[in-house]
């Protein structure tokens, strides 16, 4: 029996806390890096969403963690609509599989 | 390319080309591996996309109505409203073996009776709204992150494989081919070198003969 946490702003988060997602609202940058390394670190959790504008920011402590099976950090839009930084990960995954851009190449 | 110096001997050349088939066996296993998890991978980052930009699209109307909500009451109502979650969710996590990767695979129960955690009285039907369209969207957003997860690992992986596929084929083998080729070349070289040696010397011998048979004449001539 694992959680699912969200990081991200108040505004975006507060929702979530309704579905019995652990949520943190941060503030800064620092204060999500420092929530996002505890619950990590802890192992209480298997899927920790990031709202994309936060995940913009702590990318390096997001990549610690890729390239293990658990626990899976995933961005999703924040309350002021999608960035396309989600999609962009998805792209670049496929970058690093495939050596050229062959899913979404030309599209935009 | 780096020249490999080696011992111009049989030996030597066995041990190569031992090497060689080795290499080259590996090489098409790590390529069949590539494709096939190029494969598997493919299938997924397409499923995920789509599924993202499902996700997206309604996670934005969900904002839109909890706006709204957020809007109409006081923050401090909205969290006490919240913080109590009557629809417990349940992950448990489970692992899969896909070639030689280990992917997670998440599976999500919601528990408890289904409706609103909070009174109706204190809180607007936008909120309400949100929520269940979050409810709505909760299975989908697991599956997203289980999609992803597994992109990056394979990613991973496929890169890797890449590498070692290509260090073969560009090197390793090569390498080899070219060890034994000078080898070879060193060795028939030697062979002429030998040849040669041998048939000076018999000619040197057969004149040496011609020679002493020569003089043997003259002595019995002059007797």
């Amino acid at each position: 029996m694992y959680k699912i946490g969200i990081i991200g702003d108040r505004d975006s988060v507060l929702g979530f806390m309704a579905l019995g997602f652990t949520v943190f609202d941060v503030e800064s940058a620092d204060e999500a890096r420092a929530c996002l390394r505890d619950a990590a670190r802890g192992g209480d959790f298997a899927v920790i969403f990031v709202t994309e504008k936060i995940a913009m920011q702590i990318e390096d402590e997001i990549d610690k963690y890729k390239d293990m099976p658990m626990p899976a950090i995933v961005s999703v839009p924040g309350r002021d609509g999608t960035t396309g930084y989600g999609m962009e990960n998805i792209r670049t995954a496929a970058l690093r599989a495939v050596g050229a851009d062959i899913l979404f190449g030309g599209k935009d | 390319m780096a020249e490999i110096s080696v011992n111009p001997t049989r030996m030597e050349m066995k041990k190569l080309q031992v090497r060689y088939t080795t290499a080259r066996r590996g090489h098409k296993l790590l390529k069949d591996k590539r494709d096939e998890l190029m494969r598997q991978f493919l299938d997924i980052v397409r499923e995920d996309k789509e599924l993202r930009e499902k996700v997206e699209e309604r996670l934005a109307l969900s904002y839109g109505s909890f706006s709204v909500a957020a809007a109409v009451s006081s923050p401090e109502m909205l969290r006490e409203a919240l913080i109590m979650p009557k629809k417990e969710g349940e992950l448990n996590v489970s692992y899969k073996n896909l070639m030689s990767v280990t992917v997670p695979e998440f599976d999500y129960r919601t528990t408890g009776e289904g409706g609103m955690n909070y009174g109706m009285a204190f809180t607007s039907g936008e909120l309400d709204a949100s929520v269940r369209e979050l409810g709505e969207i909760m299975s989908d957003l697991v599956r997203m992150a289980q999609l992803e997860k597994t992109a990056q690992l394979l990613a991973e992986e496929i890169e890797k494989t890449r590498r070692r596929v290509n260090a073969l084929e560009y090197i390793m083998m090569p390498r080899y081919l070219e060890g034994i080729k000078k080898i070879k070349m060193k060795l028939e070289e030697n062979e002429r070198g030998n040849l040669t040696r041998l048939m000076k010397v018999k000619d040197m011998m057969v004149k040496k003969t011609l020679e002493a048979k020569h003089e043997d004449i003259f002595t019995e001539d002059e007797n």
